[in-house]
């Protein structure tokens, strides 16, 4: 197993960060959609994607199932498929792969819940170091009422209602966000994360991250011969 | 806890194991590997379609692991329960070590385990030995039970001796790193039985769990 930090592909690896609400899936999609027009060869890999691992996860959650300590093993589970099926071989091919949301997501939300943060980190080491890993950071007021307003009902595990923090959803939603942030707001040295101020306009941090990614590519596209 | 590889006849000591100590008088509940309610059923599905990473697989464990941990063994101990498992965190990190896993990594995670009062080990001395083993038990070979996974040989046989060899090795390592107590399993199944209920009474003794007189017994198990 190659550690975090220690492998070398010719392929480039972005991923974005951030709470709920924050904005990032839209980013991601429009650097999709950019990246394709530009004729890169562009793979896209999303958080709890594995067919390996789906039911259960699916079950547990209805079940209510979960330990802060299952949640997050399972979650590595599902992210180890991922990792070994959809993110390295294309890095090994040299394409671009797009992650929607990583192990940073790991790490804020299941510290949030009390695990330990040396054990997450240590469970998640085999996972390939992005190129950039953006975060996309929107204050907490803001996030919660994109997500609020947009949504007619939180869900158990998301809003945090298995720590019994509040029986309240929406005020148990709040508590867990708020703790999530701080985790993420901590890992922005510890992992060099790349900040984007999300209260911006889409078009402005589109263009911002579009920046970033370029001085990366260098001109090696698949063309249609 | 009870240990080794595949075939010793793990399943069959825990079932006397735990009549025995019912008949004494101690509440047991009997665990093993892939058997719990989160991710049992799931592991057993994906490792049929043989698609499932090295990574993955050890994953998979170690979250059906920590969830028989934290929802049948944790509380069962604080109930006063004797717990019974057959594997623990040892069987898992063998099969890992075997496939290539770095140690450390696998470690790490399971450091949340909880020491157990006892490591059994059946111990049998040659993979061939097992091969009979599986042989008359009319299952055949297993895919996974045979490394084919790990691509040691040319067929399930050749494959399986290899595998079953190292994870041998890897036992014997494990033997004096974490003190299991080595039990021959290559005698009969009354033998390795009366040895199994000695060394579990030293425990028990050690422990100071005090049996509960026959008559009672017998009542509150109905």
């Amino acid at each position: 197993m190659i550690p975090y930090g220690r492998h070398r592909f010719p392929g480039k690896l972005f991923v974005v960060e951030g709470t709920d609400g924050s904005g990032k899936s839209t980013q991601l999609m429009l650097i999709y959609q950019w990246l394709k027009a530009e004729g890169y060869p562009v793979f896209f890999s999303e958080w709890n994607s594995s067919p390996l691992v789906k039911d259960t996860t699916k079950r547990a959650k209805k079940r209510h199932l979960f330990t802060p300590a299952t949640f997050s093993l399972l979650h590595a589970t599902d992210f180890a498929d991922r990792t070994e099926r959809d993110i390295i071989p294309p890095l090994k091919a040299g394409a671009i792969v797009l992650a929607d949301r990583y192990i940073y997501t790991a790490f804020a939300r299941d510290v949030a819940r009390g695990c330990d943060p040396a054990w997450v980190r240590d469970v998640y080491k085999f996972a390939v170091k992005p190129t950039i890993a953006f975060f996309f950071r929107a204050p907490l007021d803001v996030a919660i009422d994109r997500i609020v307003s947009g949504r007619p009902q939180l869900k158990y595990y998301e809003s945090g209602l298995d720590m019994g923090w509040s029986e309240n959803p929406e005020e148990s939603f709040k508590l867990f966000q708020g703790k999530i942030l701080s985790e993420y707001d901590r890992m922005v040295s510890e992992f060099g994360l790349t900040l984007v101020d999300a209260t911006r306009s889409i078009e402005q941090q589109q263009r911002e991250v579009r920046q970033l990614i370029m001085s990366h590519l260098e001109n090696r596209r698949f063309r249609s011969h | 806890m009870i240990e080794g590889t595949d075939g010793v006849g793990r399943s069959t000591h825990i079932a006397l194991l735990r009549t025995w100590l019912e008949s004494r008088g101690h509440a047991v509940i009997d665990t093993g590997m892939t058997r719990s309610v989160l991710a049992g059923r799931g592991i057993k599905e994906a490792k049929t379609g043989h698609t499932l990473g090295r990574l993955t697989l050890q994953l998979f464990y170690a979250t059906d692991f920590i969830d028989r941990l934290e929802n049948e063994i944790l509380p069962a101990l604080r109930s006063g329960f004797i717990v019974l498992t057959d594997r623990y965190i040892y069987s898992a990190m063998a099969r890992a070590e075997v496939r290539g896993i770095d140690a450390p990594w696998i470690r790490s995670i399971y450091q949340i385990a909880l020491i157990p009062d006892a490591v059994f080990y059946l111990r049998i001395n040659t993979a061939q030995e097992l091969v009979e083993r599986v042989l008359t038990s009319g299952g055949g070979f297993d895919f996974w039970e045979s490394g084919m996974d790990v691509h040691l040989g040319q067929d399930f046989y050749d494959s399986f001796i290899e595998y079953q060899t190292r994870m041998l090795k890897v036992f014997d390592r494990m033997t004096r790193e974490y003190g299991f107590q080595v039990l021959d399993a290559s005698t009969s199944v009354r033998r390795v039985g009366a040895t199994l209920r000695r060394a579990v009474t030293r425990v028990i003794e050690r422990d100071h769990l005090v049996e509960v007189p026959l008559a009672q017994a017998s009542t509150s198990q109905k």
